[in-house]
């Protein structure tokens, strides 16, 4: 049973299977072991970047594919909900219209980037998707009638997934656990949920054949090819179910928010943090999406405060303070990005299962 | 039985004029899209402007995209942080020009081309040796791996553009051109900006220098050799690694010169313009045919033409025009326009 939910892809590390059950029952009780917005907000983000990490995973780590317009797609998933329930009112088919809406235009745009660019060369795909995403977030600030430019959209969700919305007050009173029954509680998971079942199909995915296909060309496309796959099929094909898939962690993301804009979901930043995420995690196992992703934002919350107090600490110090203060984040990740591709290209992951 | 040979009949039919003309389509395509432009742009005053700036800014992007191309064709290395050299080369140009305040400030145009050329010179020599480092600490551990590479020089630019910020703050840095680059002359009732017209010459020194390097001297022939089969002008004893290393600080001293150019083209430097460089030079690179520096030429006058003639007709659909040149390109010619073909 348990087998099989995982797809008989065991963590197969004492250390990673209990860091995997922490992370999986912290995020399923979150609300009632960590009430507090800030905190509910932090678990909600973890779900939406286990879910979008483990998507760019398949196509970094299991297809060997560099792509810079995850957040694209991502973007799409995210527009495409924010669209429908601004146009079609706050209702559940708004929501399910725009999600699936923004998978298939995902997958389309995917498809048709996959089919310029993978059948000459598998690099031309990273320079090329570069291009097409800086693109399309400039055209997402410009059409500012359609997608409310740099501001922008702010949209409502159905009553059902609001804070106004109570409900078990005759059954337990309105509060289960001093934690108060409301829509906000139904929002967190349903984005859990949906957070979750994204993940297992992703596992799905590349535990099956196509999945070890996508394996053999990582490793050497010349040899699959002559072993008779099309190989051009497979990362076509690779490229356009972890773009849907990303539409889909979008979607999530925007029901949590309730708004969407240029800086929280189509930002070279956000592609920088998501590349960080699968690195660190540990590039090619699923189970590296959510370490990388639940350490990275945990460590994004909590450890920039860190750094600003260590900043203040060596203060008098030429070039010190500038180096440590908290918004040269991004200098220590790209050290530590670096440093983790040369010296851990498997990431914690693959450490922790070597390390058996 | 042994059947006969067929037939050897050979024909001494002339080439067909298509079949003549091919191998020149790439360069014609910019005689094409000036004439384009110009059926698009009744006023020919504006026509001629339009011209003109995209040129300039063809030239400027070539010369920041060459030394990507070149790096390329020669050690399959792919750099994605090309683009940190373009901010730091405009940083430090731009420090010098204004630590050079009263000579650019001066209306002579001799004293402005000494701090221009000061300037250039800080700038490539600066880009060269952040070239240097780069190639030994971040790409040369990752040869031959393209995937790594993709990562580690993209891990590179974070840094470097980080490291730009602290150095010289947040904020962007506005600037104000030599004094005698300033304005524009009037010729056949167009308005062109002086500085654009320099940027045309320079642009064109540059690739004319460029030519002339590969096509006529000995470590020329050796780089377009190490291009078309390393393996063989290593056996030949040449040790490809070290002109490798040569060529990268040279892509990476041109970077900077785009760099400063590009910077005072604009009028203001940010620690990431590098980086938003890079999505033309991408696009240029592909077009142009990954390692062809010909290609690269061409494909940048087109990028530049296209971005200039269509921002003037449709603003919002300048981007999105380059990339619908490039898609329209790859569809012609998958593998670029002057692909280079590797002896393997």
């Amino acid at each position: 049973m348990f087998r099989s939910i995982l797809s008989g892809d065991m963590p197969r590390s004492a250390v990673l299977s209990i860091l995997l059950a922490v992370i999986f029952a912290c995020l399923a009780l979150a609300p009632f072991l960590f009430p507090g917005v800030r905190s509910i907000d932090t678990a909600a983000r973890i779900c939406v970047f286990i879910a979008l990490v483990a998507s760019y995973d398949l196509l970094l780590g299991y297809g060997g594919i560099v792509s810079f317009a995850h957040t694209m797609f991502f973007g799409i998933g995210a527009y495409g909900v924010a669209l429908a329930l601004t146009h079609m009112g706050r209702g559940f088919d708004a929501i399910i219209v725009g999600s699936v809406a923004g998978a298939v235009v995902a997958a389309l745009l995917a498809l048709l980037i996959g089919l310029f660019s993978l059948r000459v060369r598998a690099i031309f795909f990273a320079m090329i998707t570069l291009a097409v995403a800086s693109a399309v977030a400039v055209l997402a600030s410009q059409l500012s009638g359609l997608t409310g430019g740099e501001d922008g959209l702010t949209f409502k969700l159905p009553r059902e997934l609001g804070p106004a919305f109570k409900f078990g007050t005759e059954m337990f009173g309105g509060e289960l656990f001093g934690v108060k029954l409301n829509g906000k509680l139904l929002a967190y998971y349903l984005v859990f949920a949906g957070a979750l079942v994204l993940f297992l199909l992703l596992l799905r995915i590349v535990n099956s054949p196509f999945g070890r296909v996508l394996q053999a060309i990582r490793e050497n496309d010349f040899r699959a090819e002559a072993i008779g796959y099309r190989v051009v099929y497979y990362r076509v094909a690779a490229t356009c179910l972890s773009a849907a898939a990303a539409a889909l962690a979008g979607s999530l993301y925007a029901i949590w928010l309730r708004y969407v804009g240029p800086d929280t979901t189509l930002s070279m930043e956000l592609m920088i943090d998501i590349l960080l995420m699968v690195v660190i995690g540990g590039m090619g196992t699923m189970y590296g999406a959510v370490i990388g992703a639940t350490l990275f934002v945990l460590a994004q919350n909590y450890l920039q405060n860190l750094m600003g107090a260590a900043s203040g600490l060596v203060e008098g110090i030429p070039v010190l303070p500038q180096l440590l203060s908290a918004d040269r984040w991004l200098l220590w990740l790209g050290v530590l990005f670096i440093l983790s591709v040369y010296f851990f290209p498997t990431g914690i992951v693959g450490r922790l299962r070597s390390g058996r | 039985m042994t059947t006969a040979a067929p037939k050897h009949t050979p024909k001494m039919a002339e080439l067909s004029l298509g079949q003549r003309l091919a191998p020149w389509m790439p360069v014609l395509l910019v005689p094409v899209l000036v004439a384009l432009g110009a059926l698009a742009i009744p006023q020919t005053s504006s026509w001629l402007t339009l011209t003109v700036s995209g040129l300039a800014m063809g030239m400027m992007i070539f010369i920041m995209a060459s030394g990507l191309t070149l790096v390329f064709g020669l050690m399959d290395v792919i750099n994605f942080g090309h683009g940190a050299f373009v901010s730091i080369g405009a940083f430090v140009g731009v420090s010098v020009l204004l630590m050079l305040g009263q000579m650019t400030g001066a209306p002579s145009l001799g004293l402005n081309l000494i701090a221009l050329m000061l300037a250039v010179v800080g700038a490539m020599a600066a880009t060269g040796a952040v070239g240097w480092a780069f190639e030994k600490v971040i790409v040369m551990p990752v040869y031959g791996h393209h995937l790594k590479q993709i990562l580690v020089t993209m891990g590179g630019l974070i840094v470097i553009e980080q490291l730009i910020i602290v150095l010289w703050g947040p904020e962007e840095i506005y600037i104000t051109r030599p004094e005698a680059l300033k304005g524009a002359i009037t010729f056949a009732g167009a308005a062109l900006e002086k500085y654009r017209l320099v940027a045309v010459v320079v642009g064109l020194i540059v690739f004319a220098a460029m030519r002339f390097v590969l096509r006529r001297t000995k470590i020329g022939l050796i780089v377009r050799a190490g291009v078309q089969n390393g393996e063989m002008v290593e056996a030949l004893g040449y040790r490809l690694r070290r002109v490798f290393v040569g060529v990268f600080i040279a892509g990476s001293a041109l970077a900077g010169l785009g760099g400063v150019m590009w910077g005072l083209y604009q009028e203001v430097i940010t620690a990431h313009m590098g980086n938003d460089a890079m999505i033309l030079i991408f696009i240029v690179v592909i077009i142009g045919g990954l390692g062809s520096v010909e290609g690269c030429f061409i494909g940048a006058l087109l990028v530049g033409l296209m971005q200039n003639y269509v921002a003037y007709i449709e603003p919002k659909a300048a981007l999105i025009s380059n990339i619908a040149l490039m898609v329209l390109i790859l569809m012609w010619r998958p593998m670029g326009m002057i692909p280079v073909v590797k002896a393997k």
